[in-house]
């Protein structure tokens, strides 16, 4: 019997000292195979009194169970490492960037522009795009600008023959429409218009427009403050932003606004670069569509009234991103281009 | 205009700070530019006499001079070349404050000067530092310049839009703020000038529709060495005039004054009547200015016996000039029309003050009032004696009064607010608006005759936007505008654009805004074969054409950026594009010039950006083409090898939807690339946007359940054989069950013969309903590999 003793203390020992996988079920062959040293105990029975097996016989069953257990408990401790050193093997720096490419970034200027359509399509507005290169009775006549108009000054031409140029705003495609549809309509209409400006930081020689249009038997001036108030405040968010009405002059509206908001760079706190401390910025123009203007695309002016509007997506994205110099957005510098991601 | 407050306090005086009247003018519809102060903060600075002016022992341009203060005498060393006994000057003692300068006792050259005389620019009052600011000789010595100069005003600018010409002058400033103040305007006291002989000069108005008013008087006898009081010419300096000689300076202030341009004759200089008539081509004048000018037809002139002597409204000759030593003089003032002056100035490539009146209107009632108030002025300056007023005028050709109609319920309806008839009433009265309530009229009206100075008021709408004006747009109500509800359609068979750049953007592309007119040569190298249209005024030689192609100007921004760092570019842009459609560049129009939206993109540098994960492969064609794919939608998109100009041949191609050329695509060509400074190989591809918006409406198919065989195989064939051609040789024998077909590897090289590839090819076969057996595929696979060798040659490897 000090046999199994020694048998079990020798074997207890190997599993607990072994550490590789391996070697458990080595071990597990060697004590508790069909040849295995406890296994072979069982053979040494018949050797013994009668009497005596059946307590040899459970004492070496014991012994087998409780290396076998050991066994287990070892495997599973040991396999339990194994894998975790197999994880940690394969482990990665996740802050390594990822594979492949980076998106791009639309321009500052279709983020504006975008974003206004957005704001007017809400409210049942239209897009309205046409040509650039526009005739002088559409650009001009058909807006209440004659020949030899003063205001004209005020649109520096580029032209391409005497009565053939760049349109100087999107005017022209309110014309258009008001020349093929049926009141009421409410259009807005984007694009891309032409003056002659050398490019410098707060001018360039092709900018764009976005202009509105609403023509309708019940819209007023009233109205019209009330949309562009609003358009303003959404566009900028914020819901208290100040707008102010001042009274100007465009040969197509009449009464005809410049819209002023509330230096959103000071606040109107004052020693400001963006308003000249004046804590106002102009951002639109706007009016009651002339009656002119309604008569000669064949509306009845009698009938119908109208408001429109214009506004610059160039001056809008600089006061809302910051950019300092008209100029970036003509150069395409993909420096510039990508913080609009 | 520029304008001194204190003059225009001096006609109405309301209770308001400056910054508050400012405020108030903006508010009104006359935009303030800007406010500044008339002079520098001056403290300690009086008017001086120069005693004494002797040179200095040290120095050539420098001069001793001994300066008195009234009680005191002073030793100053000035540099100034008009330094000389008996004139009196601006004199900053020891202590005196010009600003933030300080005036210290110094030494110059080694002689002690106490004090500073001062130039006009030192006083912070113009530009001018030619020499010392003389002061009138009866400047009293010792007096504070503040005071004595009036310093303490603020001129204000006024940005005026067309329609208020009204307001050129300090007449209309203070009718404007007398209205917004409800105060009087207090009018200089003007009366008729006696005449004192019967001189005059007869003038005839040969075009009455330019000119139907003339008003002249001869001043004979005039002493042209006098000088213009101090507060006239301060004020001319105010507006940013300078005093020339008291002929000029009286004109110049009725302008500034009364709104009125006029122009002064030198009697002598006459010869025989006036006639106001329409040029002829190619007559001569020489202007005021000295510049020679061959006459177009249709600019209105003044002529007399000699030939023309002005040009009406904008500028006088220099026949006829005033000059030094001029005694008599024949005075003009006239009413041109705007339509006469509208646009001359410009078009000889001038700007005057008074062609900028004329052509946007002055009161066709406001010539005699100016004649009798300059001839008052000029005499009260320079003497003179006075000859009748004589006004040459054709009533019938003025400008007619117009009765405007005015309703209240129109009012009510365009600006969205009830305005009642009392409120409506005293606004016309404050504006000087004849009106009478329209006794026809059911409903509330009003007949409303505007006064001369407003020519401007014609309709009914003008007259509503003086009611609001005047209200206050801040006082007019804010609501939202009421409307029938309806959707904006939009179609599924167009992508919007907003989708198309999307697409591009998660390609890794960033969306440019380039220039619509471009350089024409780069353009010619570009893309030869295309017509471009000409600016007739364009800023520079690299912005003289319309642009017929995006790809110039994503070119010029791939350059920008390679130049600076950037050498991996990824850029789209959408835009129109031009081309002339026959005609010749005189006889262009509208119609003849197609105006087309496209879509460009550029690509250089490497495929992903620099990174441990990525690839450092170099972008290729199919690159490109792989994202006009994705852009696209594979389905009936084609590319045909093609050779394009400004592409490289053998990598460009035509890409076609269901057959429609769409576009292009390809390597630019190296000699194009050297033209545009490119320092690696880009990428373009161009495609017409309004035909690659258009995307089909999805049909589904059945998704089968049954399994799909796939059996790979490989060919030798002759390298010229395309994918395309494969392709179809394969879709046509395979049979119905071939669901997909993948080009899955190209080889060329070692292994095999040099003319020819070997491509890999992987056949998906799947059938609808059932099971396909093994037998079908054999026989569908043995059609493909029969047909690929009898049609392109091709022997399985």
């Amino acid at each position: 019997m000090s046999d199994l003793d020694a048998l079990r203390r020798e074997a207890l020992a190997a599993v607990a000292s072994a550490s590789e996988l391996s070697e458990i079920e080595a071990l597990r062959v060697q004590y508790l195979g069909k040849k295995g040293a406890i296994t072979g105990q069982l053979k040494t029975l018949g050797q013994l009194p009668e009497a005596d097996r059946p307590e040899a016989g459970a004492r070496i069953n014991q012994v087998k169970t409780e290396v076998d257990a050991a066994l287990n408990a070892r495997w599973q401790a040991q396999s339990a490492i194994a894998e975790a050193a197999k994880v940690q093997a394969s482990a990665i720096d996740v802050t390594l960037p990822g594979r492949g490419l980076q998106r791009g970034a639309l321009h500052p200027v279709t983020l504006v522009l975008e974003r206004i359509e957005a704001f007017f399509h809400s409210v049942g507005f239209e897009s309205v795009v046409g040509p650039e290169i526009e005739d002088d009775y559409h650009n001009f006549e058909a807006l209440n600008l004659p020949a030899h108009h003063p205001a004209r000054a005020m649109h520096d031409t580029f032209y391409l023959t005497d009565s053939l140029l760049l349109r100087t705003h999107t005017s022209p495609v309110q014309v258009r429409t008001m020349a093929s549809r049926e009141p009421p309509f409410r259009i807005i209409c984007p694009g891309k218009t032409y003056r002659v400006d050398p490019p410098d930081p707060s001018h360039l020689p092709m900018f764009h427009q976005v202009e509105g249009l609403m023509v309708d038997e019940h819209c007023s001036f009233a109205d019209l403050k009330g949309m562009i108030t609003e358009f303003l405040r959404v566009f900028f968010e914020r819901d208290d932003l100040k707008v102010r009405f001042r009274p100007s002059y465009f040969p197509f509206t009449e009464p005809s606004a410049e819209v002023d908001v509330q230096c959103v760079h000071c606040l109107g706190a004052g020693h400001c670069r963006v308003c000249s401390s004046t804590g106002w910025l102009e951002v639109m123009g706007s009016g009651m569509v002339h009656p002119k203007v309604l008569e000669m695309s064949g509306i009845d002016s009698e009938k119908y009234l109208g408001f429109a509007f214009g506004m610059g997506p160039e001056r809008l994205a600089m006061l809302r991103y910051g950019v300092s110099d008209m100029r970036h957005f003509v150069e395409n510098d993909l420096r510039f281009l990508e913080q609009f991601q | 205009m520029k304008f001194s407050e204190q003059w225009l306090r001096e006609w109405v005086n309301p209770p308001l700070s400056t910054r508050d009247l400012v405020s108030q003018i903006t508010m009104a519809g006359l935009e303030v530019d800007g406010v500044e102060p008339a002079a520098a903060i001056l403290s300690q600075v009086v008017v001086g006499e120069i005693l004494s002016a002797e040179p200095h022992p040290n120095a050539d341009k420098l001069k001793v001079c001994k300066v008195s203060s009234g009680d005191d005498s002073h030793q100053v060393v000035c540099g100034a070349p008009n330094a000389r006994p008996g004139i009196k000057v601006p004199f900053a003692l020891v202590g005196a404050k010009l600003d933030e300068f300080k005036i210290k006792k110094a030494k110059l050259r080694g002689v002690d000067s106490f004090g500073m005389l001062c130039s006009e620019r030192e006083l912070g009052l113009s530009e001018n530092h030619e020499g010392l600011m003389e002061l009138a000789d009866d400047a009293p010595v010792g007096a504070d310049i503040n005071g004595y100069l009036q310093l303490d005003d603020s001129i204000i600018e006024v940005d005026l839009t067309p329609n208020r010409s009204d307001c050129l002058g300090i007449i209309g400033l203070a009718r404007e703020t007398g209205l917004m103040n409800n105060l009087d305007v207090c009018m200089p006291d003007i009366q008729p000038v006696a005449a004192v002989h019967d001189d005059q000069v007869a003038v005839h108005l040969a075009d009455l529709e330019g000119c139907p008013r003339f008003v002249g008087r001869v001043v004979r006898d005039l002493d042209m060495t006098a000088t213009s009081p101090l507060w006239l010419t301060e004020k001319l300096r105010r507006s940013g005039i300078r005093s020339i000689d008291p002929v000029v300076d009286v004109t110049n202030y009725i302008m500034l004054e009364l709104n009125q341009p006029m122009h002064a004759y030198d009697l002598n200089r006459l010869t025989g009547d006036i006639t106001v008539r329409q040029s002829i081509e190619g007559e001569q004048l020489t202007l005021l200015n000295g510049s020679q000018t061959t006459l177009a037809a249709g600019t209105l002139l003044i002529t007399d016996a000699s030939g023309p002597i002005g040009m009406a409204g904008i500028m006088g000759g220099a026949s006829t000039a005033v000059q030094a030593d001029t005694q008599d003089i024949y005075l003009e003032a006239a009413f041109f029309a705007p339509i006469a002056i509208a646009g001359r100035a410009r078009a000889y490539g001038m700007h005057t003050d008074a062609g900028h009146r004329f052509e946007r209107g002055v009161d066709y009632r406001g010539q005699v009032r100016a004649m009798e108030r300059a001839t008052q002025l000029l005499l009260s300056i320079a003497g003179g004696r006075p000859g009748p007023l004589v006004d040459t005028v054709s009533e019938t050709d003025l400008p007619p009064a117009i009765e405007v109609r005015l309703r209240a319920a129109r009012v009510a309806r365009v600006l969205g607010m009830v305005i009642n008839d009392a409120d409506i009433e005293n606004i016309l009265k404050r504006l000087e608006f004849d009106f009478t309530v329209d006794a026809n009229s059911e409903d509330r009206a009003w007949l409303v005759q505007s006064p001369s100075h407003r020519f401007d008021i014609n309709i009914e709408a003008d007259l509503i936007e003086e009611i609001s004006r005047i209200i206050g747009y801040e006082a007019l109500p804010v609501t939202q505008p009421v409307a029938t509800l309806s959707m904006l359609e939009a179609t599924e068979t167009q992508a919007s654009v907003k989708q198309m750049k999307q697409r591009l953007i998660d390609r890794g592309y960033s969306e440019a805004i380039c220039y619509s007119f471009v350089d024409s040569n780069l353009q010619q190298r570009l893309l030869p074969e295309a017509a471009a249209v000409a600016l007739k005024n364009p800023l520079s030689s690299e912005m003289s054409v319309m642009r017929t192609t995006l790809i110039g100007g994503l070119l010029k921004a791939l350059v920008h950026n390679q130049n600076r760092q950037q050498s991996n570019v990824r850029l789209f842009e959408t835009g129109l594009v031009f081309h002339q459609q026959g005609g010749t560049e005189n006889a262009l129009s509208f119609d003849l010039v197609a105006q087309q939206e496209r879509l460009a993109l550029v690509l250089s540098g490497q495929r992903f950006p620099e990174s441990w994960a990525n690839s450092a492969d170099r972008v290729d064609f199919f690159d490109l083409k792989g994202d006009l794919e994705a852009l696209l939608g594979e389905s009936g998109l084609t590319f045909k090898a093609c050779e394009i100009s400004g592409l490289q041949t053998g990598q460009s191609a035509q890409i076609l939807k269901d057959n429609v050329p769409l576009g292009r695509i390809g390597l630019l060509a190296a000699s194009v690339a050297d033209e545009f400074d490119l320092r690696a190989p880009a990428y373009v591809a161009e495609i017409d946007l309004s035909l690659a918006r258009r995307q089909y409406l999805p049909v589904v198919q059945e998704v089968s359940k049954y399994p799909f065989v796939r059996r790979d195989i490989a060919i030798l064939v002759a390298r010229s054989v395309t994918a395309t051609a494969v392709r179809s040789v394969i879709e046509m024998s395979a049979g119905d069950a071939l669901l997909h077909l993948k080009l899955f590897d190209v080889y060329m090289g070692k292994g095999i013969d040099p003319n020819q590839k070997s491509v890999g090819l992987g056949l998906t076969f799947q059938h609808p309903s059932r099971t396909l057996t093994d037998e079908e595929i054999n026989t569908a696979m043995a059609e493909v590999v029969q047909s690929l060798a009898s049609q392109l040659q091709a022997q399985l490897r």
